[in-house]
């Protein structure tokens, strides 16, 4: 019997706003517990939420980006439950009329193209954090995190497997950034996604029933859960059981998917529009700006990289892949004319480190100013390419500063011709034997002496100098 | 020279006249509340802050439109540094860190906040049987209640302790009970005075506004509490008229609209007799009088009792013991933490609106319920589009009689739900409505409800004031009515 595996995912992404959803609270993270919470965010007796009309803009780039329907009037309802890190008791969410309605994203697996539909995209507000294991007995309540704006990117169950669903959170991951609206850092929280998996048989048009992973927080949990979730059900199905719908937790360390709650344990949320605010209304003008002012798109950027920095196909795609790599490129093209020089750093050397360490270039200690001004520094020719790929390996390694590096280590390039002159001419003076034999036309002993002048310089000589030099003097 | 019983102008005028100076006046206003502490008006006074005030006033003068006047404020109202209780135990220890802007906005005109005035706990009830900070007493009679919720302010302004109060009415909470102690109090179009800092009870019904013993005095208060507050995105934006400028303009030609669906026969025989009256008293001024009909107006208390706790239901979630407020003692665990703090915290009309609220919110029962009273109160609020093309003002009685006594409707809460029969269509429809004393039944005032169009709060205070400057209902005191 063929199984088809059925997926859909639920992204949060937290909106990089300045201010929270509904109070003038910060957004920062890293803050002392409960140092970011206003009135607001305490959820006081007495106190009105009012909403941050740019997590509005920031929701519309998305919907214009997926070519989604905006729905330029939407509300906010309010859904209840108890929890001491939900400070009001509900959550103040889009349930009704989200702000972004149907919509679509291209994903990229194996080489293969695959449209997903997206449902809706709507705002709420985070809830604070729980600590657990801070105080003996006792748990602790952080509302840093407490109504930070969090755009809710729910998709269609049209994922067939784990790797389609990293495809396409990675998708989701790369437009999010691009458009500037979050900063994608998942170590801090900025996106987690719910996983919807449910089974059936190829031939059936119903969906089975499903079970919810909740809050996956890496493409590497995100792939595991989903196949051992897949193999459960299935196991389940083929020994004569049902699947129970449910909300489960993966558990990273034992690879595995347990039930956190059944659907009669499931709250019953209340839901009913929040009667402290009024729907929000975006007019056409708000829209066209905000149309108008849409970030460069990974495809705008690949077609530009091609048509205007002259790169290869395969070049600009792995360039305009990421949001930060895109960034490295066009700011080190301000340190040099050569555009080709900037991409093979980052197609070759940069990302065979990448492949090797099994990272993203965020998480890389590379900033996109060293790279500019180790572009700068092959340019100007203050060190040479050989010299430059150790200085990227001890970056790669310590995050130093380029500059320092080739200065403490005394690397900078000899391009005093003179001093260059004097050495080639000892090393022919010592070695007439090899002399003679090139002279006789061993043409390949010149690579020879150009290693030896290297070798006497400790690989600072300007090679293209030194075969100059080299040239005028054995020839 | 007593100040008991005095109004803002006439106290405002001593004050200007040197008469008195603001310490005397706040320390007399104390004095009267200590003589009347059997009335259990006030939860927590704000002694040593309001001395203190008056005597910066006497040393630096100011002449703001209610500099040394003294206020005292619903217990429902945060106020910085001011202990905030809402009448309810889950309250008892709350000290809010800030004020809510009609706090604020009154404190800025010069006032002194006395204290604050007891109330239903959370404002959910109408006779102030509800506080944690036990009943209220009607300055009329020991043996009678002042209504509610906001008896606490109605007692305190009827028994000439201060000569205004701030009140909230959320289905006549203002209102009724100052139509039960014989002052004039009222409820603005939702929208005109900013939600910002006070306790939510019915998030899309709730609106605050002056008690006093005249419309003029109303008039004053309002012009102080109204304000488009960018805290409160409901707050209307809207220009803010001088409510005392139109107050004397005649009345001729007004017309006044007599619900055709208020049955009046299931009324007092009494109770009718002073509506009549008060008919005939407005004829006398030229207005005349205009049948209307609000066909789904008999739908307004169910409607009301669906709305209200089903908003209640969410807005008291917060008080779950974790950050605010009182908690029970040693928790066993997170359950027993939420269940004892709410039992213990919360009275038994408030539990009952919460199960109410969260019933009619439940799934598979929202469209019966909760989806459908909004889709009937469109339609009232309709009901009076339309007649507001035919009238200025609507007319009723505010209450369906005078105060009755303590523990007599406190089985059945339908009962006491019914005491808001004329008052809830005005909160359903956002709409300003206010109540005038008109007469006695049984030596206990009643009051006269007007309810007026969309921000037509000038207009109701003028017919309010034109009826008080030919009459003197407004003017009897409880003293000389029992002595």
């Amino acid at each position: 019997m063929s199984w088809e595996t059925v997926i859909g995912l639920e992204i949060h992404v937290q909106l990089s706003t300045e201010s929270k959803l509904f109070s003038g609270g910060s957004t920062g993270f890293g803050a002392e517990p409960n140092t970011h919470v206003d009135l607001i965010d305490m959820g006081l007796p007495g106190v009105l939420p009012v909403a941050n009309r740019d997590a509005f803009y920031k929701a519309i780039r998305f919907g214009l980006a997926t070519n989604a329907e905006i729905n330029q009037t939407s509300s906010f309802d309010r859904k209840n439950y108890f929890y001491p890190d939900l400070p009001k008791g509900y959550q103040i969410t889009q349930m009704a009329i989200p702000i972004v309605g149907k919509g679509s994203i291209k994903i990229l697996v194996e080489g293969a193209e695959k449209i997903i539909n997206i449902t809706r995209a709507h705002l709420e507000e985070d809830a604070g954090k729980s600590i657990h294991d801070l105080f003996e007995g006792e748990t602790g309540v952080d509302l840093n995190r407490a109504g930070t704006p969090l755009l809710e990117i729910v998709s269609e169950p049209e994922i067939s497997n784990a790797k389609e669903a990293v495809a396409y959170f990675k998708a989701v991951k790369q437009l999010v950034t691009f458009l500037d609206i979050c900063d994608g850092i998942m170590a801090q929280g900025s996106m987690r996604c719910d996983v919807n998996v449910s089974m059936k048989k190829t031939e059936d048009k119903e969906l089975g029933t499903r079970a919810e992973i909740k809050n996956l927080n890496s493409f590497k949990f995100i792939e595991k859960a989903i196949n051992f979730e897949t193999e459960r059900q299935i196991r389940i199905i083929e020994s004569g059981e049902s699947v129970v719908q449910e909300t489960r937790l993966y558990d990273s360390i034992k690879n595995e998917t347990r039930s956190m709650r059944s659907k009669e344990e499931a709250n019953d949320y209340r839901y009913f529009p929040c009667p402290d605010l009024l729907p929000v209304v975006i007019t056409d003008e708000e829209l066209n700006e905000i149309k108008e002012n849409l970030p460069e798109l990974p495809e705008q950027k690949e077609r530009r990289y091609i048509s205007e920095a002259n790169l290869e196909e395969s070049e600009a795609k792995i360039i305009s892949s990421s949001k930060t790599m895109a960034n490295m490129f066009e700011e080190a093209c301000l340190k040099t004319d050569d555009s080709k020089l900037v991409a093979n750093w980052l197609v070759g050397d940069i990302s065979a480190l990448l492949n090797k360490d099994n990272i993203d270039i965020d998480e890389s200690k590379l900033t996109s100013n060293n790279f500019g001004t180790l572009i700068e520094r092959i340019s100007d020719k203050t060190i040479s390419g050989k010299i430059a790929k150790s200085v990227l390996e001890e970056v790669w390694e310590s995050g130093n500063n380029v500059d320092d590096i080739i200065e403490d280590k005394g690397l900078v390039q000899i391009q005093d011709e003179s001093l260059l002159e004097s050495i080639a001419s000892k090393i022919i003076e010592d070695n007439p034997g090899q002399v003679n034999a090139y002279k006789g036309g061993k043409d390949k002993l010149f690579g020879f002496f150009v290693g030896q002048v290297m070798k006497e310089t400790q690989g600072k000589a300007n090679p293209q100098s030194v075969n100059e030099i080299l040239k005028k003097l054995l020839d | 020279m007593s100040i008991q019983y005095k109004t803002i102008k006439e106290l405002a005028s001593m004050l200007k006249g040197n008469d008195i100076s603001n310490k005397e006046l706040v320390e007399e206003t104390y004095s009267l509340v200590k003589s009347n502490t059997h009335l259990n008006a006030f939860i927590t006074l704000n002694e040593d802050a309001a001395i203190k005030k008056a005597e910066d006033l006497d040393k630096n003068p100011s002449y703001l439109s209610l500099s040394g006047i003294p206020i005292a404020q619903k217990d429902l109202f945060c106020t910085k540094d001011l202990r905030t209780t809402c009448g309810s135990n889950m309250l008892s220890n709350f000290i809010p860190p800030y004020s809510a802007t009609v706090i604020e906005n009154l404190e800025n005109a010069g006032c002194i906040s006395i204290g604050k005035t007891n109330m239903d706990e959370f404002a959910m009830g109408s006779s102030n049987e509800t506080s944690f900070f036990g009943n209220v007493l009607n300055p009329w009679g020991d043996d009678l209640v002042p209504g509610g919720s906001s008896g606490g302010s109605a007692a305190a302004v009827a028994a000439g302790i201060v000569p205004a109060a701030t009140g909230t009415d959320t289905g006549g909470s203002i209102r009724q009970p100052a139509s039960l102690c014989g002052i004039t109090g009222l409820k603005p179009t939702y929208g005109r005075i900013s939600r910002w800092g006070m306790i939510a009870f019915a998030s899309s019904l709730d609106q605050a506004g002056p008690m006093a013993r005249t419309a003029e005095d109303c008039a004053i208060m309002l012009n102080e509490m109204c304000s488009h507050d960018l805290k409160d995105t409901t707050s209307l934006d809207e220009e803010i008229p001088d409510f005392t400028s139109d107050l004397s303009t005649s009345i001729k030609g007004l017309k006044i609209g007599i619900v055709k669906e208020f049955d009046l026969s299931q009324l007092d025989n009494d109770v009718v007799k002073v509506f009549e009256e008060s008919k005939k008293h407005y004829e006398s001024l030229g207005a005349e009088f205009v049948e209307i009909s609000l066909p789904n107006i008999s739908l307004s208390v169910p409607t009301y009792y669906v709305v209200a706790p089903a908003e209640c239901s969410s807005n008291l979630s917060r008080f779950d013991g974790v950050k605010f407020g009182k908690r029970c003692d040693d928790p066993k665990n997170l359950e027993d933490l939420y269940i004892r703090t709410r039992s213990e915290g919360f009275g038994d009309e408030v539990k009952r609106r919460i199960l109410i609220g969260s019933y009619v919110l439940s799934a598979g029962f929202y469209d019966a319920y909760y989806k459908k009273a909004q889709q009937v109160r469109r339609l009232i609020k309709n009901d009076f589009d339309n007649a507001f093309e035919k009238v200025d003002v609507i007319m009723s009685p505010t209450t369906r009689g005078a105060a009755f006594s303590a523990g007599s409707k406190g089985d059945d809460p339908i009962q006491m739900y019914l005491e808001d029969l004329f008052t809830i269509p005005a909160n359903l429809a956002g709409l300003p409505a206010l109540s005038i004393p008109n007469g006695m039944v049984d030596n206990k005032p009643i009051g006269l409800q007007l309810i007026g169009n969309f921000l037509q709060e000038s207009k109701l205070l003028q017919v309010a004031h034109n009826f008080q400057i030919s009459t003197d209902w407004h003017l009897k005191k409880p003293t000389e009515e029992i002595n």
